[in-house]
């Protein structure tokens, strides 16, 4: 049991938590995404509530839990790293291209953490109805939501680039 | 923009162009 007193030990934990935890956001984000958004058109009317009611309440937790979890392992992997403040100005004068891709990966996380909990999450509450809004502003916040959730998955490609490629390729140069 | 964000295939698109920028700046940067 001695792999618990090592430090490299916690840092791969570490790393391997805010994995998972991004596996759980960003899962959900492309479910949203690439399953539910296309798919609710093509549901009879009547049926909608279930998906609405049911799966996306359930969904949205999972979904912004594992966004703030990943936001959380992912500071303390670049602290514990000390990279976290070379990161947060991207690398400028570090003159290491893995310092500016984690840099990258890092902004390009934050944003799409703050999607999640300052856009769609607020706006979803009046789509499932925890908030209460007019059916004017359940259409709008739907749209808000919507908008923010694509900009979050276009975001998702650069972001993955930008953090697998910082150690594994990056890392060497 | 809304129209691009609309179209799921577009977004990726996109996404995929963001990341070939990225691929470029990188290493400038450093």
């Amino acid at each position: 049991m001695d792999f618990f007193a090592q430090e490299d030990f916690w840092r791969a934990f570490l790393r391997w938590a805010h994995v998972i935890a991004g596996v759980m956001w960003i899962g959900h984000l492309w479910y949203f995404n690439f399953t539910q958004t296309p798919t609710m058109p093509k549901i009879p009317a009547e049926m909608r509530p279930a998906v609405v009611r049911f799966i996306l309440p359930e969904a949205l937790f999972w979904f912004r839990w594992g966004a703030m979890l990943t936001l959380i392992f992912g500071l303390i992997l670049a602290w514990q790293n000390d990279y976290l403040l070379q990161a947060i100005i991207l690398g400028i004068g570090s003159g290491s291209a893995r310092t500016v891709s984690i840099g990258w990966g890092m902004w390009l996380g934050a944003i799409m953490w703050a999607n999640v909990w300052f856009l769609i999450w607020p706006n979803q509450k009046k789509v499932i109805g925890i908030t209460s809004a007019t059916p004017d502003e359940v259409n709008s916040a739907r749209r808000i939501a919507g908008l923010a959730s694509r900009v979050n998955t276009l975001l998702s490609i650069p972001m993955l680039y930008a953090m697998v490629f910082a150690p594994h390729y990056y890392g060497g140069m | 923009m809304e129209s691009l964000l609309n179209n799921l295939w577009a977004t990726i698109a996109a996404g995929f162009v963001l990341t070939i920028i990225l691929a470029i700046i990188i290493p400038v940067m450093s």
